[in-house]
């Protein structure tokens, strides 16, 4: 074999592991689930199969899905905006941190060590109403009895912002920790003071960072349904809840199918529009 | 154009000394290079002139002002720094501008001004383009331009030039000293490299571990060494023990065991005061390997044999055995070298040599 042609296959024998894994484990369920959206849920409980238009009818038509829909963008946009004025400086600070870097890090990824499941449970025995903050309240003497902090939509955005931040800090550091510090010295000895040099220097050439944590909290907290499910109230259900409800309640798969591939395709026309615009290109300059 | 005077200045970083106690006054005008070796203090001075670093001790006086407390945007100083430190996502323009924008310079002004600072470093159609789209050598000089359009009183230069390739280099050392003439901003530059020290300085500071060894002009730091350290780092140099039997105004008498009594004219014998412990301090280039009994009259020589032969092409490096010493000699090739092993002879003007005093 020359050695233009096993260059040629190598980068594929590297990758067979993960597109493997890749096919097995999302394209095929993935196909499942397109033909299940055309199937039928009849009254008996059975699934009719055929090619039914009636549960993509149902999802694109019906105002309560259109509503739920926007909700969702709508709790995942805040989040968004929320772990990135949290999370820039958070980032900015280890990127610019001397010493002890790995450190900070590591305290980044403690929090991923503890199930995303039970990190959301935790602030039911915090905010919860015999929870330490009512506790703590009710000890002080500020209220008589305890209020009930939970279930509605700030305590799905507070679960979520503890859930995506790291996501946030990490793509920003990454992206802040590879613009040489220079820069700013220049900009400095220029004329501009630290809080110019940051805006003309540092915060555009971080901007890849910034977007892809942002892609990343958007796209994560717009799928999520635990949060909600923990941390929320009857009218805080987001857009898999929907989902959640359809196959694991009512059982009802070819609906959920047709709900679950509507988000994914929203959602992934967002990936397309990033890649479009910001593009992997741009986010690989900002790593590095 | 400012002076920039160092008084006391020390710089600890932790319980590590980077600068000790520093005194150096920097004229107005002047090209000053600093010149030491790696880790030695240099780029710490060069920041805390900056305001980039703050100083343990002591006080940095700009133009006679104190400038302690003035932080880095207020100083008007420009800096090439060693990577350049162009802002890759605004265009060679857009940098040049930067520091215009926080002036009070009427915006009318700004584009002739940027075209003038282009057309200095020999780049006026650059203008469009990003940094990453000019080479090396042309990064550098819209760093330059850069630093010098916002007509700074001190212009700062951390290893401008190591950045670049050899021939690259050399160019640039002789474009840098022409700009630096043309406008006469008061220049600070840190190197390394003793030959553009040599090549451009008003004055050399030569620095040896957070210390400065000597200041001087490159003649006389070159051919004056106040240190067996600045002999050494400008150029090889052999440094013998010596005892001086004699010295004064009419110069001085070493005593060595190599060459016997050599005599100093007095300006290579101003770092003795009188006899007692000396060196002798030679500069390879200025000992001559010679065929025996060929030596000129008044020159000091002794037998050697020639160990190893260092082949340069216009010169050669010798390095010759005399008794139980080795000393190097850097000669111009006349015809061809000697070889290795050959029987020879050393010789030097007394002029070439000068004196240190001590052990
Ligand atoms: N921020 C710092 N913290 C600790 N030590 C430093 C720092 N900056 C420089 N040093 C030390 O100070 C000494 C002088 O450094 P520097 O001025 O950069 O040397 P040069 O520019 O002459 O190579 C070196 O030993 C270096 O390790
Ligand atoms: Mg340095």
């Amino acid at each position: 074999m020359s050695v233009e042609a096993r260059e040629k296959r190598q980068p594929w024998i590297l990758l067979s592991p993960a597109l493997t894994a890749i096919t097995l484990l999302l394209f095929i369920p993935l196909l499942f689930i397109f033909v299940y959206s055309f199937w039928l849920r009849t009254a008996t409980g059975a699934d009719e199969i055929g090619f039914y238009l009636d549960n993509w009818r149902e999802a694109l038509t019906d105002a309560f899905y259109r509503d739920i829909l926007l909700h969702t963008f709508k709790v995942a946009a805040i989040t968004t905006v929320v772990c990135a004025m949290m999370g820039y400086p958070a980032a900015y600070f280890i990127a610019r941190s001397k010493g002890n870097k790995p450190l900070l890090l590591l305290m980044l990824m403690l929090p991923f060590w503890i199930s995303y499941i039970i990190r959301t449970m935790s602030w039911i025995n915090i905010l919860g109403v015999s929870g330490a903050l009512n506790t703590f309240l009710l000890w002080i003497g500020v209220i008589n009895e305890p209020i009930q902090m939970l279930y509605n939509e700030a305590t799905v955005i507070l679960g979520l912002v503890h859930f995506l931040l790291p996501f946030m800090v990490l793509n920003v550091f990454v992206s802040v920790d590879g613009i040489d510090e220079t820069l700013e010295d220049a900009a400095n000895s220029l004329g501009a003071t630290r809080w110019q040099a940051f805006v003309q220097v540092t915060l555009p050439l971080s901007l890849p960072g910034l977007a892809a944590g942002g892609l990343l909290c958007f796209v994560l907290g717009a799928g999520t349904y635990i949060t909600p499910l923990v941390l929320g109230g009857t009218s805080d259900a987001m857009f898999a809840n929907l989902v959640f409800e359809a196959i694991i309640t009512q059982l009802n798969w070819p609906l959920g199918s047709a709900l679950s591939l509507m988000l994914l395709v929203v959602l992934g026309a967002l990936v397309m529009i990033y890649n479009r615009y910001l593009g992997m290109a741009q986010l690989m300059k900002g790593l590095g | 154009m400012s002076s920039v005077t160092l008084k006391n200045i020390v710089k600890r970083f932790g319980s590590f000394t980077a600068v000790h106690q520093t005194d150096l006054e920097i004229p107005e005008g002047a090209f000053v290079t600093l010149l030491g070796p790696s880790g030695c203090g240099k780029t710490t001075n060069l920041r805390m002139i900056a305001g980039l670093l703050d100083p343990t001790e002591g006080e940095i006086l700009i133009g006679g002002r104190r400038v302690n407390d003035v932080p880095i945007h207020k100083r008007n100083l420009g800096i090439v720094f060693q990577n350049y430190a162009l802002f890759p996502h605004k265009t060679v323009a857009e940098n040049i501008v930067f520091g215009l924008k926080y002036r009070d310079i009427p915006s009318s002004d700004i584009p002739g001004k940027m075209q003038a600072a282009l057309d200095l470093v020999q780049l006026p159609d650059v203008g469009a383009r990003y940094p990453k789209e000019l080479s090396g050598g042309q990064q550098q000089r819209i760093a330059l331009a850069r630093a010098i359009v916002i007509e700074p009183d001190v212009l700062l230069l951390d290893e401008p030039l190591s950045a670049l390739d050899a021939n690259l280099r050399e160019d640039m050392r002789v474009e840098l000293k022409r700009i630096q003439d043309q406008i006469g901003v008061t220049t600070v530059f840190v190197t390394h490299d003793q030959s553009e020290a040599l090549a451009m300085s008003d004055h050399i500071v030569v620095m040896s571990a957070g210390r400065i060894e000597q200041v001087g002009a490159p003649q006389e730091v070159y051919n004056n060494p106040s240190s067996e350290f600045v002999a050494n780092f400008l150029g090889a140099s052999n440094v013998l023990e010596a005892e001086c039997l004699e010295a004064g105004p009419k110069g001085a008498v070493l005593l060595t065991t190599l060459f016997g009594k050599v005599h100093l004219p007095v300006e290579k014998s101003l770092r003795v005061a009188g006899a007692g412990p000396a060196k002798l301090v030679l500069r390879a280039e200025k000992l001559q390997v010679m065929k025996e009994g060929s030596a000129p009259e008044g020159m000091i020589t002794a037998p050697a044999t020639v160990e190893t032969v260092d082949y340069q092409g216009q010169t050669v490096r010798y390095f010759v055995r005399v008794g139980d010493t080795q000393l190097q000699a850097l000669n111009m090739i006349d015809d061809h070298p000697f070889a290795k092993g050959s029987a020879a002879m050393v010789a030097f003007r007394p002029r070439d040599g000068s004196a240190l005093a001590g052990r």
